[in-house]
């Protein structure tokens, strides 16, 4: 009987938990924390139910309030959707535990406004994944975004004048999706995803529709920052707490991908957005152009986190590449760089944050030495750098051989080319990084400094941080030695008909 | 003309979309680009709720037959589409927050740059 209503529990319990938390607040800043863990575990285990129930008996279509669709709002949950949903609930965990520390230090006086925020973003970005009902998914990206807007908002004395401009181009990304539906609506006089689907084929050849369509690409383009519509993204993300950058950077792009390929291929049919307009062409070209910029950008960067930023940049165009050469190699490693990039992305991030909690380092300089300081930070960051460049055995080798194999297959050289070339300069992006932190000498690293003695002394990130990043870690070693069997579970079943 | 003139709500919508975007580009006080911003909002809402129009003396769907009564005594065609109009609650709703989040960032770039000028604050950041 539970597992009938999982669907609903994911969403709702959440919903209600961030209620609490912050009337729990009122009296004590103690339960917060574990409140959000509650609601984030329970949200965690009804993801893997879900995944587990659509792994045996396929598509699940769930009613919510008993409504029949396409009146009622539906949630269709195939198999896309339950392993977005596993990834984002999964992130999600290991954030929150890693945020305890992090945020005592850094917003000491905002504990339950900051967990009743998160609860609810992480509520918007699972009611996207999880919904059936086009208008539904617009009001859970605001929901998501909106309290991302106020999360980016706590960071530094930067973080607000970014927060606004990212709120400013945000809302209006999410006002085209929301024109898009309504000139969708006109067209054929519904909101579920499934009855569009049957619909639309009749109306491809309209202007409306092909405005629509246009109004989606360019909405979604904006919320997954895809170049060049990315300029809020490092902004935002370089100026927000530790946790916030960790966690928005490792899923809300991705779930902006996610959006696209539903849009694309489940809503419109792929013969609309391949054969009879050029879509992914064009956003083939784009997405090579997205991952040079993004990597270029990032050689360019003294400021860790906003260099982490720019790989966010061609990481978007690495998965949009993959559903634009519109193959099945290529599509499966998009979907498998999802996955693997929310891991490589909260695990970077999270270092980032536990080196910035320890001792206030920002820059690529301050980083001199630290592998003295704090080694298992230090080697931690070194397995995600290798993963982002694509060194096997991690993860990222994976699903970058898979795009490659995909442009390949499409006999389109100069993307598998661009491919090679983007590894090659994140390669001099890390190595920079990691030579400063491994190879530089002690002795060198404090000609500058007067410390003398804080350098060489062994000073690690606390536990609460290290158990998050090791798992992270684990995740990409392990995602790279299952990746096969990852693929033959669950992606397969993915790539849409007629790849 | 008659193209204009038959299609005058999108135009409308159009057009008001156009000011906000105006706003939002080419103003430098952040209160003028949360306005602009509102107006790119209302517009879409506008264009919604004109969609659920209908020609003819169309009027409000209620049940004219009063209850009890197993007789629908008005029929579709009779009254306008409501489904729109409770989409922009929801999208109302939306704006709002939206709204409330940006104004609480504004007041928090006012008391650390003590304006709400772009480039005044681009200034102070260098």
């Amino acid at each position: 009987m539970m597992t009938e209503h999982l669907p609903a529990i994911i969403i709702v319990f959440p919903l209600i938990m961030a209620f609490l938390i912050n009337v729990a607040g009122w009296w004590s800043k103690k339960p917060c924390f574990y409140m959000a863990l509650l609601a984030v575990t329970v949200s965690f285990l009804a993801s893997l139910g879900i995944l587990n129930t659509v792994l045996q008996s396929g598509t699940i279509s769930y009613r919510f309030g008993g409504w029949e669709p396409p009146w009622g709002i539906e949630y269709l949950i195939d198999h896309l959707n339950a392993f977005m949903l596993v990834i984002v609930s999964g992130i999600t965990l290991v954030t929150v535990l890693y945020s305890k520390k992090s945020i005592e230090q850094e917003l000491p006086q905002k504990v339950p406004q900051f967990y009743t925020l998160f609860t609810l973003l992480m509520m918007g970005l699972l009611g996207i994944t999880i919904t059936g009902d086009a208008f539904n998914l617009y009001v859970l990206l605001e929901i998501a975004s909106i309290t991302g807007y106020a999360l980016i908002g706590l960071g530094d004395e930067k973080a607000p004048l970014a927060s606004f401009n990212y709120l400013i181009i945000g809302t209006i990304g999410a006002c085209f999706y929301l024109l898009g539906v309504g000139y969708l609506y006109i067209m054929t006089g519904t909101l579920n995803m499934a009855d569009l689907a049957q619909r639309l084929p009749a109306l491809y050849s309209s202007n409306a529709i092909m405005a629509a369509f246009a109004f989606f690409m360019v909405g979604i383009a904006i919320k997954m920052a895809f170049f060049p519509l990315h300029v809020w993204l490092p902004d935002a993300y370089s100026h927000a707490p530790s946790t916030v950058s960790a966690y928005v950077a490792s899923t809300m792009t991705k779930v902006g991908a996610y959006v696209m390929i539903r849009i694309m291929f489940t809503v419109f049919e792929p013969s609309f957005s391949i054969q009879l307009h050029p879509v992914t062409a064009i956003f083939g070209w784009v997405a090579a152009a997205a991952m040079m910029y993004g990597c270029i950008l990032a050689v360019a960067q003294n400021d860790l986190k906003r260099m982490l930023c720019y790989i966010i940049i061609a990481e978007v165009g690495y998965i949009v590449l993959g559903v634009s050469v519109a193959n099945r190699m290529g599509f499966t490693g998009a979907v498998l760089h999802i996955l693997n990039d929310a891991f490589m992305m909260a695990c970077l991030f999270m270092v980032v944050g536990a080196v910035y909690y320890k001792t206030g380092a920002k820059t690529i300089v301050d980083y001199r030495g630290m592998f003295r300081k704090m080694p298992f930070t230090s080697a931690s960051f070194a397995i995600g750098a290798l993963s982002v460049i694509g060194v096997p055995p991690t993860c990222g080798f994976f699903s970058k051989w898979y795009l490659v194999l995909g442009a390949i297959d499409a006999r389109q050289w100069f993307f598998a080319a661009a491919l090679l070339l983007s590894s090659l300069l994140s390669a001099v992006v890390f190595f920079r990084i990691l030579q400063h932190m491994f190879f530089v000498p002690v002795e060198s690293a404090h000609k500058h400094g007067n410390d003398e003695a804080a350098g060489l002394k062994r000073d690690e990130a606390p536990a609460s941080m290290l158990i998050p990043i090791f798992i992270t870690v684990a995740g990409i070693l392990l995602l790279g030695a299952f990746s096969g069997r990852i693929i033959s579970t669950v992606i397969q079943f993915t790539v849409p008909e007629g790849f | 003309m008659e193209f204009i003139i038959s299609k005058y709500n999108y135009w409308m919508y159009i057009v008001l979309m156009m000011i906000g975007f105006y706003a939002m580009i080419a103003k430098k006080n952040l209160v003028k680009k949360l306005l602009g911003l509102n107006i790119f909002q209302w517009a879409i809402i506008l264009f919604y709720v004109s969609i659920g129009v209908k020609k003819g003396g169309a009027t409000i769907p209620i049940i004219a037959g009063g209850h009890g009564e197993m007789v629908h005594a008005v029929s579709a065609a009779q009254y306008l589409n409501p489904l729109p109009h409770v989409l922009m609650l929801t999208a109302i709703v939306v704006g709002v927050s939206t709204t409330g989040v940006a104004l609480a960032l504004i007041i928090l770039i006012y008391r650390r740059f003590g304006t709400v000028e772009e480039d005044e604050i681009l200034e102070a950041l260098k």
